[in-house]
């Protein structure tokens, strides 16, 4: 349709995607300011129409900022080189889903991201709880707009995606290479920033909560579903983040503390931490300061995260850039900490509650140990990816912190978690009967003995390796019980089937088993890493054509090597076949990726997952001739569980916040049922 | 609202904000640089083009020494080779020896690059399996070593050298060889 | 239980064959940083001057140096900065002394709080308006 595309390519001309992007982001901006104001006013002077025209603009800047993203995008794929951030990471020799994705791939477009989910949660965040919270609801919606007018003022300067080029080049550089490699790259990313962003929401209500003076459970109630959404899209970008670096970076393993990933982790295990003790509050009443602590540190780890990886604090595998945008990071993260620790402290005395439990064994203090651990990690976490910085500027010299430092420090933690996660769901609330815990430790005891009988049989030394299978095996076995037990319940009382007695289970109570569910997941996360790293066998070999190398019961072949030139790059790969006693089960092809301009090439490497262990491949090295090839052989058992395990943790998320129909419905002269004494 | 209490919330907030601050002033990408103040490492290079000929550090001593490491496929090393080259005739007479250690790349590369470049007026060392440049610290391409006539190794640029640093340098060595005893 | 069991037994029949020397140049290659690289060691890394490194590791250990003096060697060159992890000496101690620390005042902490509260005789009732989702699954 010529007709159409002349259109287009006037509105090109005349550079209108920029306008029109420019436009939005900065009406953002302004409403934002606005909205904050007038929320504000509104709750302070109690002025309803006040309050409605800043939910108005919460409203109206999710319409904006999805416009602008869509702007973007438009400009994106029709290569719109007149746009800055086009120039900066577009390349019409990328393909379609690279395009899209180099959306999020640069600072200024991952602002841009950044503020579409922002708004969006803002908008969502205030119509749901819109009338019904009264100033602390208005105080949340402030919150929320002054964190997005934060974000929307880096758009309008530091981060601007929408600047202009002149003259307009041909064509880009691309997104870095690193990030076209993997379908994983378009996933990672957005699931990050719905976990990242949506801890705003909660920590928006805690200050609401404090600013209105409703210092009681309200605001935890009304949140949970949010954190746990956002935990929930944490915890998969933590995996996806895992699984990419896995089958990108070739060096076979998933996690190396990197400060990015540090920056990931650190709210997740605040967050986790919150999700267990604001049981203990709505139990007990108790823990409130705390609680009102740990999600401000949470939000408070988000925004640092994103501080360090842009701001060139830390130099890490996915430092943006530098630039202004740090100091405008420093100012926010000030002014974020200085609020909350005044709102904090000063309401310290009000929210001293009366803190009573019924005995020491209980669940409660359980969930104390918890937080203890996590809190301990987090702080181990936090210590060591600052240190360097630290060391430099008390001693002048520069050090590292790297992953031996980390896994030294955070394995026994592990460990603990592990047995905590075990004895968690078997003790009661308010207190244990000593003789019915007895009982209901044998078989988990039991099962904690084979598994470490059963890795030391397989090879395995290290005491920390040992005691994870074993409370691994422990933790499985009490979460597992628990399900039986109530499933037998459940029977016993209805009758019903083992398949509609487990459904039951779950819609009656989906928070406690969607937790349990999540407790599994995670016990098949940490066997997969302790077995992948514990049973890891690596070897280098140089092959020649129809040479043949065995690990473990692979035996390789490499067949000859290949050239593909593509548009945005020179692969050089390998064709491998593998095979498991002598009958050919595959072929393998790693290859090594030369991008234009850039000095090293990225490796692919070739991966063969199985659910007992992965056969990894990764060209090292070749002649040009095709004489020979050298290439990194590694067997790692178990990894496929790492990622099906974090499925597990987000499908048991899941299932905890959907609504389900209530069973039995509030009745206040009701005494609480004591725990049955098991079955 | 209890605002003296809120105080201490402050005092725990200074710090973090102070730290973090003092890290916007820092360049993470900057590299240590522990050679300098050290005495220079021996090495023992064959010559590129002149297989049968060995340099040794000790060959060179009582002369002031300057080591360019480069590799023909890094892009920085093009901008200081015609400084590189200058400097080395200027200084030609006065007891500075200039050398090229190629890293990581192979012979022929290199004499593509030097003929592209237009010539190079000193000769390149061959350095098989990096062990002087890990011996040197190397962090990667270009770095210049300067090396005084007593053996020391008053400095190391890492990344690419200017033409004022090079001639302040080496006035500065020359100048205390030709004081007064 | 059984099935994952089972599958972690399959998947760990493999004996261990590396050669010591091979295993050390692991072991010290895992502790040095590769200089080129972003925070990743030199076993790890892919890149030539890491792998350069490595085989430096090799020659020196082969030659009959300590896993010690091999480190120290690399930090001659390099800086503390060429170490993964910070010599626990000096300031350095604190990086691991510290997370200790919390983790023992913490637990004596829970340990002295658990204590009081539970002496503070029954706990209170949960509110009217909680959920029964704590509740068991028989009516």
């Amino acid at each position: 349709m010529p007709e159409a595309a002349g259109r287009l390519h006037f509105a090109r001309e005349l550079g209108l995607t920029r306008i029109l992007g420019l436009a939005a982001i900065t009406t953002a901006f302004g409403l934002s300011i606005y909205g904050l104001i007038a929320a504000v006013l509104g709750a302070r002077l109690q002025r309803a129409n006040l309050v409605r025209s800043a939910r108005a603009a919460a409203y109206a800047n999710a319409g904006l900022l999805a416009a602008a993203n869509v702007a973007m995008i438009y400009a994106l794929v029709t290569h719109d080189f007149s746009v800055g951030y086009v120039a900066q990471v577009g390349s019409r020799a990328s393909p379609l889903w690279v395009t899209i994705v180099s959306l999020w791939s640069a600072l200024e477009g991952s602002i841009l991201f950044w503020g579409l989910v922002l708004s969006a949660y803002t908008a969502v965040a205030t119509w749901l709880t819109r009338d019904r919270l009264g100033a602390m609801g208005t105080y949340a919606t402030a919150t929320m707009l002054a964190v997005s007018a934060f974000f929307y003022l880096l758009l309008v300067g530091p981060a601007n995606p929408f600047g202009r080029v002149f003259p307009v080049p041909i064509d880009g550089p691309g997104p870095n290479p690193l990030l076209q490699n993997h379908i994983l790259m378009a996933v990672h990313p957005p699931l990050l920033y719905l976990g990242y962003v949506g801890m705003t929401v909660p920590f928006a209500f805690a200050i609401g909560a404090m600013l209105a003076g409703r210092l009681d459970d309200v605001w935890i109630r009304e949140t949970r579903r949010w954190t746990v959404t956002a935990w929930m899209f944490l915890s998969l970008a933590i995996m996806a983040g895992m699984w990419w670096s896995y089958e990108v970076l070739g060096w076979g393993g998933y996690w190396a503390w990197d400060p990015v990933e540090n920056a990931s982790f650190m709210p997740w295990l605040t967050a986790t931490a919150f999700l267990h003790s604001v049981m203990v509050q709505e139990r007990r009443g108790m823990l409130r300061m705390w609680n009102l602590t740990l999600i401000t540190s949470t939000f408070l780890l988000t925004i640092l995260g994103t501080f360090l990886t842009r701001s060139g604090v830390i130099s890490s595998v996915h430092a943006f850039s530098e630039g202004p945008i740090g100091i405008y990071f420093l100012v926010f993260i000030s002014i974020i900490l200085l609020v909350s620790l005044v709102l904090l402290t000063g309401r310290s005395s009000e929210l001293k509650s009366e803190a009573r439990i019924d005995a020491p064994m209980s669940r409660e203090t359980v969930f104390l140990l918890n937080n203890l651990v996590f809190t301990v990690f987090t702080f181990t976490v936090l210590l060591g990816t600052l240190f360097p910085l630290v060391a430099e500027a008390v001693r002048g010299v520069k050090v590292s912190v790297g992953a031996p430092f980390f896994n030294r420090m955070t394995v026994p933690l592990c460990a603990m978690l592990l047995f905590l996660v075990g004895v968690g769901p078997v003790l009661p609330w308010r207190a244990a009967d000593m003789q019915q815990l007895k009982k209901k430790l044998v078989v988990p005891g039991a099962a904690f003995l084979i598994a470490a009988v059963l890795g030391f049989a397989a090879g395995a030394r290290n005491a920390y390796a040992l005691l994870a299978f074993g409370f691994a095996a422990f933790a499985l076995v009490c979460n597992l019980e628990e399900y039986v037990i109530g499933v037998r319940a459940r029977r016993r009382a209805h009758g019903e089937s083992l398949l509609s007695a487990t459904g039951r289970l779950f819609a009656a109570n989906n928070r406690r088993y969607g937790g349990y569910l999540a407790h599994i997941g995670l016990i098949m996360v940490a066997v997969g890493i302790t077995a992948s790293s514990t049973f890891r066998h690596e070897r280098e070999a140089t092959l020649t054509p129809g040479e043949t190398f065995q690990s473990g019961k692979y035996t390789i072949r490499f067949e000859e090597l290949w050239a593909r030139d593509e548009p945005q790059r020179f692969s050089v790969g390998a064709e491998v076949s593998v095979f498991i006693r002598d009958r050919q089960v595959g072929t393998l092809h790693p290859k090594l990726n030369y991008y234009r301009g850039r000095d090293e090439p990225v490796p692919t490497p070739a991966v063969r997952s199985r659910l007992d262990r992965d056969l990894y491949l990764n060209l090292l090295a070749f002649q040009r001739d095709g004489s020979n090839a050298t290439f990194t052989i590694l067997v790692e058992p178990m990894v496929f569980w790492i990622w099906a395990g974090g499925f597990v943790v987000a499908l048991g998320a899941l299932l905890g916040v959907l609504p389900m129909r209530r069973r039995a419905t509030i009745n206040p002269m009701r005494k609480p049922a004591a725990e049955p004494a098991g079955v | 609202m209890n605002w003296k209490r809120s105080l201490s919330g402050i005092g725990v907030a200074l710090p973090i904000i102070a730290l973090l601050g003092y890290g916007l002033t820092l360049d993470p990408r900057s590299l240590p640089n522990a050679l300098p103040g050290s005495p220079a490492p021996e090495f023992a290079l064959a010559v590129m083009d002149v297989p049968s000929d060995t340099v040794r550090l000790r060959d060179h001593a009582g002369q002031v020494l300057v080591l360019n490491f480069w590799a023909s496929w890094c892009l920085e090393c093009r901008h200081e080779h015609r400084i590189l080259s200058e400097t080395a005739e200027a200084y030609a007479g006065k007891d500075v020896v200039f050398y090229g250690v190629l890293y990581n790349d192979s012979p022929d590369n290199a004499r593509s690059w030097i003929q592209e470049m237009g010539g190079q007026s000193y000769s390149n060392l061959l350095d098989n399996g990096t062990r002087m440049a890990i011996d040197y610290g190397l962090t990667g391409v270009p770095e210049t070593v300067i090396i005084s006539p007593e053996g020391q190794v008053v400095h190391k640029q890492i990344g690419v050298v200017t033409e004022a640093l090079l001639r302040t340098k080496l006035d500065s060595l020359l100048a205390v060889r030709t004081a007064p005893q | 239980m059984i099935a994952l069991l089972l599958t972690l037994a399959l998947a760990l029949q493999q004996p261990n064959m590396d050669a010591t020397l091979e295993l050390r140049t692991r072991e010290v290659a895992a502790q040095l940083r590769c200089p080129v690289c972003q925070g990743v060691s030199l076993e790890d890394s892919p890149s030539t001057l890491a792998q350069e490194m490595k085989s430096v590791v090799r020659e020196q250990l082969r030659a009959g140096k300590s896993e010690e003096e091999v480190k120290q060697y690399f930090v001659q060159k390099y800086g503390e900065w060429i170490l993964l992890e910070p010599e626990p000496t000096g300031f350095n101690l604190a990086v691991y002394v510290l997370p200790v620390v919390l983790l023992l005042g913490g637990g004596v902490t829970v340990f002295v709080l658990a204590r009081k509260w539970s002496r503070q005789g029954a706990g209170a009732e949960p509110p009217p308006w909680y959920d029964d989702e704590y509740e068991e699954a028989s009516p």
